[in-house]
């Protein structure tokens, strides 16, 4: 059972804002999608591994070869405060 | 109470100096214009994939080789998630459980892990904008964001500041000899943490222990590390208690304060990266990194104490160097019947002082004084064709115009007075004129002999043999 301290836990983790409701709302819904993966306990699992990847390949690397970077004018287009070439962003320190 | 010992573990990360990013092919570079190397994947737009640089394991698999570590056949990557503005996906993609390396040593101490990841943006932290609500803003360039990295973690096996020190320096010089990092302290190519905790001497607990952290230079480091030990010593002997906690170096007047943490409780909420498949390095990789390890400092400092006989500290002091490290052995194999030793103390001793006197801007191996030029002079002096003295001389010539030590005592006449009547009435002489000192000899003060050696060296020219002249006074003065 997911409690209400850990709904708002996970919200503040996330950087999310939930209303009374929506807390009340997710702690039922997180306990209901752990129930659900509790089943798995159910299950003789001893021989087999925890599954990290669903896909069986390994080492797909590149070379160590440059490609070209984005102009930084393109970089920046997207950026809400863009100055002297940098994203410009409130200071974290001085966050509440 | 029992006396306090330090415990120290260091927390170490080196960028690799491949190319490229470690998942995308933006360049690397230090102190470009900001934002000239991004990328959509460095820059974490939505829908991207990150692809590993094999350069950046290959890299990985020589410093694991290095550190006699052992290679995990299948290590996985994770996100390690945090909100900030250095990491624009919200997580730095890391490893968790299964590191590339783990279980290795570095001379006495051992390495717990060495894993690969990502380097966060570079942020730069300005005033009030005015535009900004707030108290002000930070400067974000995503230049460094995605450097490779490798994080080296050490045991606790570290007892003090000074050893610390010297034991990070030790691994600094591996690392650079393996060609896979600039290891710069001061541009941030190697970091260096340090966990710091104290416990009773002999105890087998761990105290509570600090991580103290931007200290940009080994001298910094040092300082940070003893300001931590002598607080937590003094807190815990005034009856105090230790709190964990991040403590940030500020190198202007040497304090550490404690750090804002990036995420509260480090809740890092770590799971495995779904974009990247498994690392299983290939026998073939793993035999290519072993095989291409030059002999590091460690190994060469054991080879030069055991097989060569140097004492410690100088074989540590010579092996550190792999450039003078070789003109070393090119000069104790020019003179093969001096002893190792001696060979040491002069590159070590002598030719350094004089490189330095010189201006010190080259070093052995790149000054005028070839080896074999270097194993004859040595062997002049040994063989007392010239005094100790005159051999510095010649050394002070041979930095400044190089050449050949034979023909410059010809030249300068330094060739020692063998004829021990010759010395002998020199001595008589010296002896006479010093009465002072000869008297002051004579009632028990053995210190007042080095005025009538300054004499006798100074008659001479500095070609007669020091400890036949002191023989010779002694003998004059019927001791």
């Amino acid at each position: 059972m997911i409690e209400r301290e850990q709904v708002l836990h996970v919200a503040k983790l996330a950087r999310l804002g939930l209303s009374e409701e929506e807390v009340e709302r997710m702690a039922g819904e997180l306990s209901g999608i752990l129930e659900h993966v509790d089943r798995i306990g159910e299950l003789e699992l001893d021989d087999v591994p925890p599954t990290s990847h669903v896909v069986e390949l390994e080492n797909v690397l590149r070379a160590d070869e440059p490609h070209e970077s984005l102009d930084r004018d393109v970089a920046l287009a997207q950026a809400p405060d863009p100055v002297d070439g940098a994203f410009r962003v409130p200071s974290p320190q001085a966050e509440g | 109470m029992a006396e306090l010992e330090a415990v120290i573990g260091l927390e170490i990360h080196v960028q690799l100096a491949t190319k490229t990013k470690m998942f995308c092919g933006c360049e690397l570079s230090f102190g470009d214009e900001p934002n000239v190397h991004t990328c959509p994947v460095c820059l974490a737009h939505p829908g991207v994939l990150p692809v590993t640089n094999e350069q950046a394991i290959l890299y990985a698999l020589k410093i694991a080789a290095a550190l006699e570590c052992e290679v995990a056949p299948r290590s996985i990557f994770h996100r390690k998630n945090y909100f900030y503005p250095d990491s624009p996906k919200a997580y730095q993609i890391s490893q968790y459980d299964i590191p590339i390396a783990s279980n290795g040593r570095l001379g006495d101490i051992r390495i717990h892990r060495a894993h690969l990841e990502e380097d966060a943006a570079k942020m730069i932290h300005v005033g009030d904008s005015g535009r900004i609500h707030g108290s002000g803003a930070s400067l974000v360039d995503f230049n460094r964001g995605g450097t490779p990295l490798v994080e080296i973690v050490t045991e606790p096996d570290l007892r003090g500041a000074a050893e610390a020190a010297a034991w990070a320096r030790l691994l600094r010089e591996t690392v650079r000899q393996l060609g896979v990092s600039d290891v710069n302290m001061e541009e941030g190519s190697l970091r260096v943490d340090a966990n710091v905790s104290v416990r009773p001497a002999g105890s087998d607990e761990l105290g509570t222990k600090t991580e103290l952290k931007n200290m940009n230079s080994f001298r910094f480091l040092e300082r940070g590390m003893e300001a931590e030990l002598a607080r937590q010593r003094e807190l815990i002997e005034a009856g105090g208690t230790i709190v964990q906690e991040t403590l940030h170096f500020h190198p202007e007047d040497g304090t550490l304060h404690p750090l804002r943490s990036k995420e509260e409780a480090h809740d890092y909420r770590y799971f495995p990266e779904p974009d990247l498949v498994p690392i299983a390095p290939t026998e073939q990789m793993i035999r290519e990194a072993r095989e291409s390890l030059p002999e590091l400092p460690a190994a060469r400092a054991t080879r030069y104490e055991g097989e060569m006989g140097l004492p410690q500290d100088v074989a540590a002091l010579l092996a550190a160097d792999p450039e003078t490290a070789g003109y070393f052995e090119q000069v104790a194999g020019s003179a093969s019947d001096i002893e190792p030793r001696v060979v040491a103390n002069w590159v070590t001793g002598e030719l350094a002082a004089a490189l330095r006197q010189d201006g010190g801007e080259v070093t052995a191996a790149e000054s005028k004084v070839e080896s074999g030029a270097l194993a004859l002079l040595i062997g002049m002096v040994q063989e007392k064709k010239i005094s100790h003295g005159s051999g510095k001389t010649v050394l002070a010539t041979l930095v400044a115009e190089g050449g050949d030590p034979e023909a410059i005592v010809e030249r300068e006449g330094l060739a020692q007075i063998s004829d021990s009547g010759e010395i002998e009435s020199i001595v008589a002489a010296a002896v006479e004129a010093n009465s002072e000192a000869a008297e002051q000899i004579l009632s028990g003060n053995q210190k007042a002999i080095g005025v009538i050696v300054g004499a006798v060296m100074k008659e001479t020219k500095g070609r007669a043999d020091g400890g036949e002249v002191n023989r010779l006074i002694k003998k004059q003065l019927g001791l």
